[in-house]
């Protein structure tokens, strides 16, 4: 069973966590600080696996991480998990972001952090591994977004007003303002 | 991608959606925004503050179009761990709701912020249940995955025939979720396991791959949960074998490919399903045998995903009834595994060989050379997984290299691993030890590296040995001394030094030794480095015990600096540590009032049985030994209240239950002044005044020397008790005083001494001296006695021991 999955940056900052078994908030920051500061200390060469958290789950947890560009993606399991296919799994998940954000970077997971919770609910559910083909994971969030989207109707308006105004290029429009000829006098005033 | 900061079309989009929207709050993306433009951790709390405000006042009113985009930001601040229980009922709220944005940011909200433990969690129920027979697969969705995350007992309970009918009828998508939702169930109910067994076996047939695995993990779950489960679930195993065949051979498929094989993640999956299934079972190993050979020969390893699907077959078959040719096969496997460059796989292949080292030893012991290896690895898992393979594998053959190498390991391992490894290597030591001197070296050396990792017990366990190799005495004094000239930091080492020191010190200044070359060491020198101990502030006060106890024992050990010695433990009687002060101020009065007593008390140490306290914790023995040294101070002082004779009498039980002899003391040299008052300190200690009649019973002379006879004759008083009267007498020409008798019994054996009719035994017999003693013999063990006797004669003070091992009358 997967206890829990932890996005972090290389100076500890989350960008997504997601446990599957209750621990309180606090628990929650004090595990996520733990973790980084396991993970951090590896050299780049090491294997994927790190013992000896003590926090989650006692002595029967690993932590199976990989490290990308600035992010750790790190599962924390159980030993019901195949190691191997764990660190196979992450990679699955990180090819999948790829392909649901176009070229993925850290500041995509920033500012979509809901979405990313989606594409991950249809890989892990529950502390298990759902689905593993790519593509179909990739087929069905798009489903579900464009369901989303398409709850259009008048509550939608603003939204979409919203992102109009967004895409409004707004320093280009004075060149394309067409004002005409005019001449305009201004006459000479006697200075204060 | 360029994250282009551009506050002022943000402001103008804030400023524009609040226009239309009504909402004062800004986007998600906004928020985002301007909490990472936050420079300081404070303007950060600000900003969430602000904005968390301004979402609670959302959450109060009834209607508003920004409802998912609230819980949204919120969920948000949660993860950067800010408090979020507010929203707790607002993802209730938005779970009701029929606009599916809603619902699937309130599901996301339930699962982050709500548990079991929450009353609202209760409440989502109904809409879970609602949701479940949803028209909208997503919908429906959407609830199985929040089911899965938090569902409670109840709501498990309630919703199963709901899960089981989607297991059933519905398309693959929602079959696959159900699958995984009905193992959460079964976690958290384990009776409900019955209703999904037939569903589960009816979704094998299936040929969607993500409804085959949900269905797979769901069997494992049952077998592993119900024994009668599993065994009706053997009969799938030809199923199981099919699948696996139709995945390993078959063509290229390109929708479950990765890197060459055919969904690798299933082939693992059901290749742990058929392990747990042909355990113990010889039918089902059978009929997977060839399989396993098959997928074990063909499996392209190159890459990591082989890797995955070899590892788990050589699991698989190793934990199997498999036969001999293909155990064979996995060993080499995890073997070509071991020397694999990718650390990773080496990782797997030492953790895989910890699983059978207990059961294929042999086969294990083939690749020791690459594990000890692996304990210079730089990798630190790796060097884990080493620690603990080498340990298991250290056996009576190997143990000289194995422990060359485990120390080696230990001078340069990460500290996380330390005390491990050295307790690893104590175990081993103390099972597998060629010789004692080795064992002696080992620990030594385990105690220079890493004293300050090892075990409390470690220092009366290595006492213990040390007192136990009688020969060796000498040896280890002199190496012990040795390492504390050059390090005094280590604890463990500076205690275990200083009490051989103590014990051993006359060895220690006689200069030879056989065993290694030897040193001159004065007196000055050994005092010195143990006063270096007592005044160094790296030393624990519990290592300066040992220390002052050690100097006072070199008191009797040594002849020319005992006023040094006097000095030393004089200062410490002031010393703001409430332990050494007592010490030393009981030292003191051994010096002064008691200094007749003082070579019996510091004598050596008998050898110590691991058991002789009845106490298998090493950890107090040590403790008692001391306690017991300071204890026998304590009883002389008369000021103290009434000391119970069973105390001394311990004292002898200790002395007398083991099984050396007590060495004499050396009586010339002793001046036994107002030996009168001495003995009749003790005389009073050993009880009341009342003198008891001769018992006309058998008697029998236990002790005839020097013209002192001693004689016993015991009576039985009831079942248990016994009264043994001990009759002294003198024959010969000079009157003797100060005569005294101590007895010790073994140990279960309860024994009290009366007082004895007097201390004198005039000459030639004229007087005799009775004295009564009552023993009390529960367990009915085989009664053994002896008697200490102790007289001053002509000026000259006498002690001899004297066995009784039969008693006549019993």
């Amino acid at each position: 069973m997967i206890k829990a999955i932890l996005i972090f940056n290389n100076h500890g900052k989350p960008r997504l966590i997601r446990f599957y078994q209750y621990f309180a908030e606090d628990m929650q920051q004090q595990i996520i600080r733990e973790t980084f500061h396991l993970v951090s200390k590896r050299d780049d060469n090491v294997c994927n696996f790190l013992e000896g958290g003590s926090l989650i789950g006692g002595s029967d947890y690993k932590l199976i991480y990989r490290h990308y560009a600035t992010l750790y993606f790190v599962f924390c399991v159980d030993s019901s998990e195949s190691e191997l296919g764990i660190l196979d799994l992450i990679q699955v998940f990180v090819e999948t972001l790829d392909k649901c954000f176009e070229n993925v970077c850290e500041l995509d997971l920033i500012f979509h952090m809901d979405k990313v919770h989606y594409i991950l609910q249809e890989v892990v559910m529950g502390g298990m591994v759902l689905e593993t083909n790519m593509n179909e994971i990739v087929a069905q969030v798009e489903l579900q977004n464009r369901m989303e989207k398409s709850e259009g109707g008048l509550s939608g308006a603003p939204a979409r007003a919203v992102s109009a105004v967004k895409n409004m290029n707004l320093p280009e429009m004075p060149r394309n303002i067409n004002i005409g000829d005019i001449n305009i006098k201004v006459p000479s005033l006697s200075p204060f | 991608m360029e994250c282009i900061e551009s506050h002022r079309l943000g402001n103008v989009c804030a400023t524009a959606a609040s226009d239309i929207a009504m909402s004062p709050s800004i986007p998600l993306q906004e928020m985002i925004r301007a909490i990472r433009s936050a420079r300081t951790q404070c303007e950060e709390r600000g900003v969430i503050q602000r904005e968390c405000a301004a979402i609670r006042a959302q959450f109060r009113q009834t209607d508003s179009g920004a409802r998912s985009h609230n819980l949204a930001k919120l969920l948000y601040v949660h993860m950067l761990g800010y408090p979020a229980h507010f929203g707790q009922m607002e993802c209730v709220r938005m779970i009701a709701s029929p606009r599916y944005s809603e619902k699937r940011v309130g599901y996301l909200g339930a699962m982050m912020l709500l548990d079991e433990k929450q009353d609202a969690s209760l409440l989502i129920t109904n809409s879970i249940k609602n949701d479940l027979a949803h028209s909208n697969q997503y919908v429906q969705s959407l609830a199985l995955c929040t089911l899965a995350c938090m569902g409670s007992a109840e709501m498990c309970r309630d919703l199963a025939p709901e899960i089981e009918r989607l297991l059933r009828a519905s398309n693959s998508y929602i079959k696959k979720k159900a699958a995984l939702c009905a193992v959460h169930i079964v976690r958290k109910v384990h009776e409900l396991g019955e209703l999904f067994a037939p569903a589960a076996r009816s979704l094998l047939v299936e040929k969607n791959h993500g409804v085959l695995h949900g269905a797979v993990v769901l069997i494992t779950e049952l077998c592993e949960r119900n024994h009668e489960t599993l065994e009706r679930f053997r009969k799938i195993v030809p199923d199981l074998v099919q699948i696996m065949k139709g995945l390993v051979i078959s063509g290229y498929s390109p929708e479950h490919d990765v890197a060459g094989i055919s969904d690798p993640f299933l082939q693992v999956r059901i290749l742990r399903l058929l392990r747990i299934l042909g355990r113990n079972n010889e039918v089902a190993s059978d009929a997977m045998n060839d399989l396993l050979a098959q997928v074990a020969t063909n499996t392209d390893s190159t890459k990591t995903v082989g890797n995955a699907v070899l590892y788990e077959t050589v699991l698989t078959v190793l934990d199997i009834k498999s036969e001999c040719g293909l155990r064979v096969l996995a060993v080499n496997i995890l073997g070509r595994f071991l020397l694999n460059n990718d650390r990773n796989i080496r990782y797997i292949a030492m953790t895989s060989l910890q699983k059978i080292v207990c059961t294929d030893h042999n086969a294990v012991q083939r690749h020791r050379g690459t594990i000890v290896d692996c304990l210079k690895d730089q990798d630190a898992s790796v060097k884990r997984r080493a620690l603990e393979l080498s340990l298991a594998l250290v056996s009576a053959t190997n143990i000289r290299t194995m422990m060359k190498e485990l120390l080696l390991f230990l001078s340069s391992c990460p500290p996380e691993l330390k005390s491990h490894a050295a307790s690893g290597i104590f175990n081993a030591a103390e099972r597998y030890a060629p010789s004692q001197r080795w064992h002696i070296d080992t620990i030594l050396h385990v105690l220079t590296t890493a004293g300050g990792d090892v075990r409390d017990e470690t220092v009366p366990n290595l006492i213990q040995l040390i007192t136990n190799t009688s020969e060796l005495h000498c040896y280890t004094v002199h190496k012990l001394y040795r390492a504390l000239l050059t390090d005094i930091s280590q604890p463990s080492l500076v205690q275990v030094a200083c009490w051989c020191i103590g014990e051993y010190g006359d060895l220690l200044m006689k200069g030879e030794c056989q065993e290694t070359e030897a040193v001159q060491v004065s007196e000055d020198d050994a005092l010195d480095a143990l006063e270096t101990v007592l005044q160094s502030h790296m030393s624990s006060p519990a290592t300066r015990g040992f220390a002052l106890t050690a100097t006072m024992k070199l008191s009797t050990r040594i002849t020319d600096n005992v006023d040094r010695i006097r000095s030393i433990v004089s200062i410490y009687g002031s010393c703001l540590d409430v332990e050494l002060q007592q010490r030393a101020v009981e030292y003191n009065a051994l010096f002064k009032k008691y200094d007749h007593m003082r070579a019996a008390v510091l004598e050596r140490m008998p050898v110590i049985e691991k058991n002789s306290l009845g106490d298998t914790n090493g950890e107090s023995m040590g403790e008692t030994m001391k306690e017991i040294q300071t204890a026998t101070v304590k009883k002389a002082e008369p000021l103290l209240q009434q000391q119970p004779a069973n105390q001394v009498c311990d004292l002898l039980d200790l002395l007398g239950g083991s099984e050396e002899p007590l060495q004499p003391s050396p009586a010339p040299g002793l001046s036994i002044n107002t030996a009168s008052t001495a003995g009749g300190d003790l005389l009073d200690l050993l009880g009341g005044f009342e003198p008891t009649p001769l018992a006309p019973a058998p008697t029998v002379t236990v002790y005839d020397k020097d013209g002192v006879a001693l004689t016993l004759n015991c009576e039985k008083q009831s079942d248990s008790g016994l009264t043994v009267t001990l009759i002294a007498s003198n024959s010969t020409d000079s009157d003797i005083s100060a005569f005294t008798l101590q007895a010790a019994v073994p140990k279960s054996v309860q024994l009290h001494m009366k007082a004895p009719s007097g201390d004198s035994l005039p000459a030639r017999g004229a007087a005799k001296v009775t004295q009564l003693v009552v023993l009390n013999n529960p367990n009915k063990v085989s009664l053994k006695m002896r008697i200490r006797v102790s007289y001053t004669r002509q000026g000259s003070a006498f002690q001899d021991t004297v066995q009784v091992d039969s008693f006549p009358g019993l």
